[in-house]
């Protein structure tokens, strides 16, 4: 046995592990959730920090890069997304105006939050149309690098878009169900991880005018 | 103070597929992983011994080996492609579904919503996905043995181009490979949601009082793994969706211009071999620390009860693992010295992995500074805790070596890096997970493991790891070269009994483990019973039944009053006092 004076401090009083403003409204798994929702967003920005990396590298070592024409219809389909953040946080404010969310507020929220969904579908749909256009030039995945690009860079952003329209899906079947179980905590996490899907989509966009 | 919430109440599970199966309790889960890094490790090890005979009796036929593969082994007798295929399976099964499943995925399952006061992980559902993921990625990559092709022959690395192109590049190369790649995605997908959830749940699930500083030390290093893997992943799926695409799909990512194989000009161009290994290796080096920080962790927490005090300083443990975190992500080039990459890229890449040897030497100083003095309850735990410093010292000193450029040419491509990665990364690691498992056994399956045979079985694993990678160290500087399949004919022959010497070992060190898997069969259904507390521990795992009910703290709310080490302290137990203990302690 050590004969250690080690003399450890006993708290007089428990201290809180987080102090929240509105610790009231939030339990612990709301928290976890917003955790979860932010490492997600870390993940990805990695994932795409690794692709950008990949066409950076590509780009030093090909003989064969050249640059594509964009397809003018991303430009919409820019400001389609970008209408769907606008909408999303009209659905935020009177998601955040109405304490209980009232049977009149539940309706101006799920109109938000429909408009939200119709326009992520319609993003989709015109990165479709985006990549028909280009396949209708010759310009397929396998073409050439910038094409391959072009392809894995829109695709992904695609696939981790879904995600965000599952969220929506999800949040507008709470309110057509019983409203009272309204996760407050669980629409924020996901207007959080939509807007990151603009703000990503607009990188892209960035790398994708100036590289390929 | 967030008190049980909607979404961490979850109902007790009642049909057999619930509670054993597609189970959503993170302790079913985390044995899951543990029975998965069991069936990984069993595999990888008779693909050494397959490996290990066939180098020292090359002529020698392995009786039925020709009807698992027909082409890579005829008449019993393994090719030098097959040998290249049980070599990536060998290393594949044990990076990825032994060393960061086990000490991670398994025990950081188990355990870390326990010892944090947690009724669950934040998110059940993903926790299980993650499981069933890995899994398939388990089950896709095992595939590889039974179809015509063959498992790949490109390493665990992958090294494009090879990797890349096709069934042009050899056996194995065509769909082996592609299931080698899917397998790898797979694995990232579920290690991803694992770690998502890993840091969620140190973060938000946290009892009343547990502040991070309180967290025990292996829950630290279940969380900074979780935060290395959640980025090293991150990276590695994108690498293999890439090298997917080059493989299915005809993009030319990794395959350069004019590339000819097998007499055919490869349908590809432009692109960067190098690209791959430094996407890989990003990854891959984060990923040794992803299988060693949760067995640090382990030894940590193992040794502080076989102490009975605690060490000269927990808090530099743990800055020294966060330390080690950060350093992990700029090392990755020393993978790659003898790639044609830029030498002053070399230079550059050599300074933080030399710096990194300065935390690491820290905690192993505060180990063994520790263990000054103490007067150790030598048990099997405390015994593999023990072992594993040794580990980590014997082959992290050659480290020093290899991490200078210079040396490393010379080193890299011959048995001495092998000796190296095994001793630090892989016997290491799995020394901390035998210390977990004999420390946590009764608390996983509320039986005891029989201590004696684990003694027996520490001393044959020890001794015998030594005998088997001691002397690759010296293979190496003698100039042999790592990846073939034999040395008879050449001017390796006169190393052939070392070689032999190494086999022996290997197979009675293997044929050790079997002690040990008796153990742990038969002291799962006829061991003691195993008390609350069998070690007289102070974190909250040990506040619980051995096993803990399905909620871990019944309908009780865990309130912690101290941190988690206070071992050589008076208290109404004996000489330690419980985390979740209110008495106040003084100074014995």
């Amino acid at each position: 046995m050590s004969s250690t004076t080690y003399t450890p401090v006993a708290l007089p009083a428990v201290q809180p592990v987080r102090a929240g403003v509105n610790i009231a409204a939030r339990s612990a798994a709301d928290g976890a959730s917003r955790s979860g929702v932010w490492v997600a967003i870390f993940a990805i920005t990695m994932s795409f920090a690794a692709f950008t990396s990949a066409l950076f590298v590509r780009e030093g070592a090909a003989v064969d890069w050249t640059h594509l024409v964009l397809p003018p219809i991303l430009y919409a389909n820019t400001m389609v997304l970008l209408l769907g953040s606008a909408t999303l946080m009209a659905a935020g404010h009177a998601v955040n105006a109405h304490a209980l969310l009232e049977s009149h507020a539940v309706k101006t929220v799920m109109g938000w939050l429909i408009a939200t969904l119709a326009l992520g579908l319609l993003f989709i749909a015109g990165q479709y149309e985006a990549w028909r256009q280009l396949a209708a030039q010759g310009l397929f995945l396998s073409t050439n690098p910038n094409s391959s690009f072009f392809y894995v860079f829109t695709g992904m952003h695609i696939l981790h878009l879904l995600g965000g329209i599952a969220a929506l899906v999800y949040l507008v079947g709470q309110l057509v169900g019983s409203h009272t179980t309204f996760r407050r905590a669980a629409f924020h996490n996901t207007a959080i991880y939509c807007h990151f899907m603009g703000a990503l989509w607009l990188y892209l966009l960035f790398v994708l005018r100036t590289k390929v | 103070m967030q008190e049980a919430s909607p979404a961490q109440v979850h109902v007790p599970p009642t049909s057999f597929l619930r509670k054993h199966v597609f189970s959503l309790d993170h302790k079913v889960i985390g044995l899951q992983y543990y029975g998965l890094a069991l069936a990984a490790v069993t595999l990888g090890m008779v693909l050494s011994w397959l490996m290990r005979f066939h180098l020292v009796w090359p002529n020698a036929a392995i009786p039925g080996l020709n009807f698992i593969s027909k082409a890579g082994a005829p008449g019993g007798i393994i090719t030098p492609e097959y040998y290249l295929s049980l070599l990536t399976m060998h290393g594949t099964l044990m990076v990825f579904f032994v060393l960061t499943n086990a000490p991670f995925a398994a025990f950081g399952n188990y355990f870390l919503p326990i010892q944090i006061g947690a009724e669950d992980m934040a998110f059940p559902r993903f926790n299980m996905m993650s499981f069933w993921t890995t899994l398939a990625a388990f089950l896709v990559l095992i595939t590889a043995f039974f179809i015509p092709d063959g498992p790949p022959i490109s390493g665990w690395t992958a090294y494009a181009p090879l990797s890349a192109i096709g069934s042009d590049a050899g056996p194995g190369l065509g769909w082996g490979q592609t299931l080698w790649a899917v397998s790898i995605a797979l694995f990232c997908a579920g290690s991803l949601l694992g770690a998502l959830n890993f840091i969620s749940t140190t973060l938000d699930l946290r009892a009343k009082g547990m502040t991070f500083m309180r967290m025990p030390i292996c829950t630290w290093a279940w969380f900074i793994t979780s935060c290395i893997a959640l980025l090293a992943f991150a990276v590695l799926l994108p690498a293999c969706l890439l090298l997917i695409l080059d493989r299915t799909a005809g993009t030319s990512f990794f395959i350069p211009s004019g590339l000819v194989v097998s007499d055919r000009l490869q349908p590809h161009a432009g692109g960067s071999p190098l690209l791959w290994q430094h996407l890989f290796w990003f990854f891959g080096h984060p990923e040794v620390y992803i299988a060693i920080l949760p067995s640090m962790g382990i030894v940590s927490h193992v040794l502080m009860a076989s102490m009975r005090k605690p060490l000269l300083s927990a808090k530099v443990i743990i800055y020294s693992m966060l330390s080690i975190g950060f350093l992990s992500w700029m090392v990755w080039g020393h993978h790659m010295f003898v790639s044609g990459m830029n030498p002053f890229s070399s230079l550059v890449f050599s300074f933080p992995t030399l710096t990194i040897t300065i935390p690491a030497t820290i905690m192993t100083l505060i180990w063994l500074g520790s263990l000054y003095g103490a007067n150790i309850r030598m048990t099997a735990a405390a015994l593999f805790a023990l072992g594993f410093i040794s580990m980590f010292v014997s082959g992290g000193v050659s480290g020093f070596f290899l991490a200078q450029p210079s040396i490393d040419i010379y080193l890299h491509a011959t048995y001495f890096v092998v000796g190296h990665f095994h001793m630090v990364m892989g016997v290491a690691s799995i020394f901390g997970v035998f210390a977990g498992t004999y420390f946590w056994f009764g608390k996983m399956t509320g039986r005891m493991l029989n201590e004696t045979l684990g003694k027996v079985h520490f001393w044959i694993t020890f001794i015998g790891t030594y005998c088997i990678f001691m002397p690759f160290h010296y293979l190496g500087l003698v100039g042999n070269v790592r990846r073939y399949s034999t040395f008879v004919d050449d001017f390796m022959g006169p190393l052939m009994p070392l070689h032999k010497f190494i086999t022996i070992a290997a197979l009675i060190t293997g044929g050790g483990q079997l002690i040990f898997l008796f153990n742990l069969f038969h002291s799962r259904f006829w061991g003691k019973s195993a008390p609350q507390n069998p070690w007289d521990g102070t974190s909250l795992e040990w506040s619980v039944p051995s096993p803990p009910p399905w909620n871990n703290f019944g309908d009780v709310h865990p309130v912690v009053y101290h941190d988690s080490y206070q071992y050589g302290v008076r208290g109404s137990k004996g000489d330690y006092v419980m985390q979740d203990s209110p008495e106040q302690v003084v100074g014995g």
